[in-house]
C-alpha cells in the first residue's frame, strides 16, 4: 500500500500549478472568454511545451505514455484555474480512444500530432438519449460502395466547435443500446451534411451539437475493426470519468479555501462569521466532503484501466457519485457561505459552482451511476 | 378541523379563476409556464389589470384600497393566480414598504403613496442591505443629518432588487451614530429615486441577469416629511417589515406550478426507452419533494389560520421561509437533471429576454441552469435560513 506521488508525479502537479498560477488568474480567464473560440490557442501551444498533450500518448507516437494517476494530477490543477482547452476532451479521451482501439494507422496518423498539440480531434459520441450510456448509439452508418454513410445527432459535444477533426461513434449494424455494432469513424468539421451548431454552456465552456446528415466517408475513415468499438470508447470514457472526478476535487479544494478566507474576512455581528459554529460545522462538512471525493477520485485512478470489468465499473460509478454529491454539496454551500455576494459573477466562486454543476451533468449524472452501482452489486 | 373550504370560498374561487381565465395575458402566462422571468412591463400590465378589478392590493385592508380578503381567500387568490401563470407580484411596494406605511405613517403620508402602490403607478425598490451590514442588517452606515427641514443622506445600499425600475426606495438610514445600541439610531426615509445624488449600478449575477444592484447615496437631500415614524424608531418598521415579508416568501402556489412542470419535463425525458417519470429513483426523488411540499403547504394553513383570528404573523414564518426556499431549491435541481447534458447549452439572457429560445436540445431545456443557479439566492435572500434559524433557535425555542 503506498499513497505517495512519485517525485515526477509532484514535479508534473507542480508545473501544472506553476502554469495555472501564472496564466490563468480570474482577470486572465475573463479576457480567454471573450475570444470566440472560448480558450486560447496560445496557451494550448504552452501546455503541449510543457509535455502536458503528449501524457496519454504512448511513446512509440511520439508521448509520455503515463497513466491515469498523472491525468488526474494534472487534471486536479486544470480544476483549480477553470482552465477553459480542451484538455480532457483533446489530450484525454481522444487519445484513450485511440490507444486502445486497436487501429496502428490511425494512431500513427494521429497522436503524433495529438502529442504535439498541433490537432485537437474530438470524439463525438454522446447523443440526446444517451444519459451516460455509452453504448446507446443511434446515429448509423451504411455500407456505401466502397465507404459508409453517416446520418444521426451528436450532442454537448465538448469543444465541439473547435475540432479539427471528429471521431464520430455511429452504428454498422444492431440496435440502439447494443454493444456489439458501434464503430469510430474520421470525419472533418467540414464534411458536406455534416452541421454543427456551436454554444457555450452554462459553466462557460465551449461545446456543439453536431447534424449528421448523409455523411459520406471513405472506408479509410474507419477507425478500429467494424462493429468492435465498444470497449475502446468505453475505455476512453472510463479515463475520462476518472480525469474528470481529478479536475472536480481540484475545484471543491479552492472553494474550500476560498469559502474559508472569506469566512475569516467578512465580519457581522461584530466578528469574523468563520467564528459562528455553524458555519464552522458547515465547513468542516465541506471539508470532509472533498477528502471522501478526494479518495474516490483516487480509486477511479487507480480502478480506471483494470482488466476486471465489474470491478472496475463498481469503482468508477461508486467514484462518480461521490464526488457528484460532494461537489454539489461544496459548491452550494459555498455559495451559501458566501451570501449574495456568491450570487455574483465577480467572484470565482460561482464560477466554481458553475463548472462543478456541469461535472455532474458530464458523463452520467450521480442518479446514473447510483443505478449502475446497483447493478454491478446485483450482477 | 376542517380542510374543506366553505361554499362561500369555493364561490370565490370560482370568481377568481373566471377573472384569471379572462384577463391574464397569455403571454405572460406562457412566459411563467416556461420558466422564464417576467419583465418589467410585464409586472406593470398585470398590476393594471388587477387594479382595474379592485384586486391591486389584495393583502390590504379595504379602507387604504385593499380587497379586504380573509387568510384564506388570499390563499386561494394565490393558489390560483400561481396556477395559472400569473406573475407573483413585485413585494417592495405591496407587501413591505406598504404595510409600514399603513401601520407607522401619517394620514398624509398615507394618502400620498398608498394609493399609487395600489395603482401600480409607483414601483418601490428596497435599501436595507449594505456591503457591511447583511444578516447583520443593524449595523448599517448609510448616514442621514438633519439640515433644517431635510436630510442629507450619503451611502450606498446593495442587493436592491429590480432599482433600475423603481420610483422610489425606503431605505434604513442612521440618524444617530452615537445612540447606545445600534438599532437605536435608525430612521425610516422614503426617497424618491430621480433626487439628485443616487447612482443605480447593476451587479450581474452568476447566471448573466441583472435583478440586482448596488444604490449609491452622495449628499441626497430628503424632505423630513418622507421619514416614516419617528425619528431613530426606524428599527421597529425595519422588523415589522420583514415580519411580513416572511409570511409571503413560502411561495406554495408557484411551487405546485413548478411542481407540474417538473414532472411535465420528466414525461417527456427518457431514460433507457422509457418515460423518465416511470424511472424508480427520479420518481422517488420527485415524490420527496412532493411529500415536503404538502407539509409546507399545511403548514402555512396553520399559520394562516392563526393570522385569521389576528394573531400577527410570529416566528413561525421563518419556517415557511426556510422549508418554502427549500422546496424551491429541489425543484429547480431536479428540473436541472431531468433533462441532464442538454441543462448545459446557455445563451445569456434566455431566461430574463426574448421567446423561449434554445440553443440546442429541447425549448424547456433552455432556462432551466440558469434558474438553478439564480434560486441559489433564495436560501440567502429576506435574511438567510441560518439567520432563519437562529430566529426560531431564539423565539420559539427561548435558547
Amino acid at each position: 500500500m503506498d499513497f505517495n506521488f512519485t517525485d515526477e508525479q509532484q514535479l508534473l502537479a507542480d508545473t501544472v500549478r506553476r502554469f495555472v498560477r501564472e496564466h490563468y488568474s480570474f482577470e486572465a480567464r475573463r479576457e480567454i472568454l471573450k475570444s470566440k473560440e472560448g480558450w486560447s490557442r496560445e496557451l494550448w501551444q504552452q501546455l503541449a511545451g510543457l509535455g502536458l498533450t503528449a501524457l496519454n500518448v504512448p511513446e512509440a507516437h511520439g508521448g509520455l505514455g503515463a497513466g491515469p494517476v498523472d491525468t488526474m494530477l494534472v487534471m486536479n490543477a486544470l480544476g483549480e484555474g477553470l482552465v477553459l482547452e480542451p484538455y480532457l476532451s483533446a489530450a484525454v479521451i481522444t487519445p484513450a480512444l485511440l490507444n486502445s482501439i486497436g487501429d496502428e494507422k490511425a494512431a500513427a496518423d494521429l497522436l503524433p500530432a495529438i502529442a504535439a498539440g498541433e490537432r485537437i480531434v474530438i470524439v463525438a459520441h454522446q447523443e440526446p438519449k444517451t444519459r451516460g450510456e455509452v453504448n446507446h448509439v443511434a446515429t448509423r452508418a451504411e455500407k456505401n460502395g466502397d465507404g459508409y454513410v453517416l446520418d444521426g445527432h451528436k450532442s454537448v459535444v465538448m469543444h465541439g466547435g473547435t475540432a479539427d477533426e471528429f471521431l464520430v461513434g455511429a452504428r454498422t449494424s444492431g440496435k440502439t443500446g447494443d454493444r456489439d455494432g458501434i464503430s469510430v469513424f474520421r470525419v472533418a468539421p467540414g464534411a458536406s451534411g455534416l452541421k454543427t451548431k456551436i454554444y457555450r454552456t452554462i459553466d462557460e465552456q465551449q461545446a456543439a451539437d453536431l447534424e449528421l446528415t448523409k455523411v459520406k466517408v471513405p472506408a479509410t475513415a474507419l477507425v478500429g475493426a467494424e462493429g468492435r468499438a465498444f470497449p475502446a470508447i468505453e475505455a476512453a470514457y472510463d479515463l475520462g470519468l476518472s480525469a474528470i472526478c481529478g479536475e472536480a476535487v481540484g475545484i471543491m479544494k479552492a472553494v474550500n479555501a476560498a469559502t474559508l478566507e472569506y469566512t475569516k474576512n467578512r465580519k457581522q455581528f461584530g466578528q469574523p462569521i468563520a467564528k459562528f459554529q455553524v458555519l464552522q460545522h458547515r465547513m468542516a462538512d465541506m471539508f470532509l466532503n472533498a477528502e471522501q471525493a478526494t479518495s474516490m477520485s483516487y480509486l477511479a485512478a487507480l480502478k480506471c484501466t483494470g482488466s476486471d470489468a465489474a470491478e472496475r465499473r463498481r469503482a468508477l460509478s461508486a467514484a462518480k457519485v461521490a464526488v457528484g454529491q460532494a461537489g454539489r454539496f461544496v459548491g452550494q454551500q459555498a455559495i451559501q457561505l458566501h451570501g449574495g455576494m456568491g450570487m455574483t459573477d465577480e467572484l470565482i466562486v460561482s464560477h466554481y459552482f458553475k463548472r462543478l454543476t456541469a461535472i455532474d451533468l458530464t458523463f452520467g449524472d450521480t442518479d446514473f451511476h447510483l443505478q449502475q452501482f446497483i447493478a454491478t452489486t446485483a450482477a | 378541523m376542517d380542510l374543506n373550504f366553505s361554499p362561500a370560498e369555493l364561490a370565490f374561487r370560482d370568481e377568481v379563476r373566471a377573472f384569471l381565465r379572462e384577463q391574464l395575458p397569455a403571454d405572460i402566462a406562457q412566459r411563467i409556464r416556461n420558466g422564464l422571468s417576467i419583465r418589467a412591463d410585464d409586472y406593470r400590465r398585470w398590476q393594471t389589470i388587477l387594479y382595474r378589478k379592485g384586486w391591486g392590493a389584495p393583502t390590504w385592508p379595504k379602507q387604504f384600497g385593499g380587497t379586504g380578503w380573509s387568510p384564506v381567500q388570499l390563499h386561494i387568490f394565490d393558489e390560483e393566480s400561481a396556477a395559472a401563470g400569473a406573475p407573483r407580484t413585485i413585494p417592495f411596494g405591496l407587501k413591505m414598504v406598504g404595510p409600514v406605511i399603513m401601520a407607522f405613517g401619517n394620514p398624509t403620508q398615507q394618502q400620498r403613496w398608498l394609493p399609487r402602490i395600489v395603482s401600480g403607478e409607483d414601483w418601490w425598490c428596497q435599501g436595507y442591505s449594505e456591503p457591511g451590514a447583511g444578516s447583520d442588517l443593524a449595523s448599517l452606515k448609510t448616514r442621514a443629518e438633519r439640515q433644517g427641514d431635510q436630510y442629507i443622506v450619503n451611502g450606498q445600499k446593495t442587493w436592491n432588487t429590480l432599482g433600475q425600475y423603481a420610483d422610489w426606495i425606503f431605505c434604513l438610514v442612521r440618524t444617530d451614530p452615537n445612540a447606545p445600541k445600534q438599532q437605536q439610531g435608525i430612521s425610516f426615509l422614503l426617497i424618491d429615486m430621480k433626487t439628485p445624488g443616487i447612482t443605480v449600478r447593476p451587479i450581474i449575477t452568476m447566471e448573466g441577469a441583472h435583478e440586482v444592484n448596488e444604490v449609491w447615496l452622495e449628499n441626497v437631500k430628503v424632505p423630513v416629511e418622507n421619514r416614516i415614524g419617528e425619528e431613530n424608531k426606524g428599527w421597529t418598521y425595519a422588523k415589522f417589515l420583514l415580519g411580513h415579508e416572511r409570511t409571503n416568501i413560502a411561495g406554495v402556489g408557484a411551487s405546485k406550478r413548478e411542481l407540474q412542470r417538473l414532472k411535465d419535463i420528466a414525461r417527456q425525458e427518457t431514460k433507457n426507452g422509457r418515460p423518465l417519470i416511470e424511472d424508480p429513483l427520479f420518481a422517488a426523488r420527485i415524490a420527496q419533494v412532493e411529500i415536503d411540499l404538502m407539509a409546507l403547504e399545511m403548514t402555512q394553513l396553520r399559520v394562516l389560520s392563526a393570522e385569521a383570528q389576528k394573531r400577527a404573523p410570529g416566528p413561525e414564518a421563518s419556517i415557511l421561509k426556510i422549508k418554502g426556499t427549500e422546496v424551491q431549491q429541489a425543484l429547480s435541481e431536479l428540473m436541472m437533471y431531468a433533462v441532464g447534458p442538454y441543462a448545459l447549452p446557455f445563451e445569456r439572457g434566455s431566461r430574463e429576454e426574448g421567446d423561449l429560445r434554445s440553443t440546442a436540445g429541447p425549448a424547456y431545456a433552455a432556462p432551466l441552469a440558469a434558474t438553478y443557479c439564480n434560486y441559489r439566492k433564495v436560501s440567502i435572500y429576506g435574511g438567510s435560513n441560518e439567520i432563519q434559524r437562529n430566529i426560531i433557535s431564539q423565539m420559539i425555542l427561548g435558547l
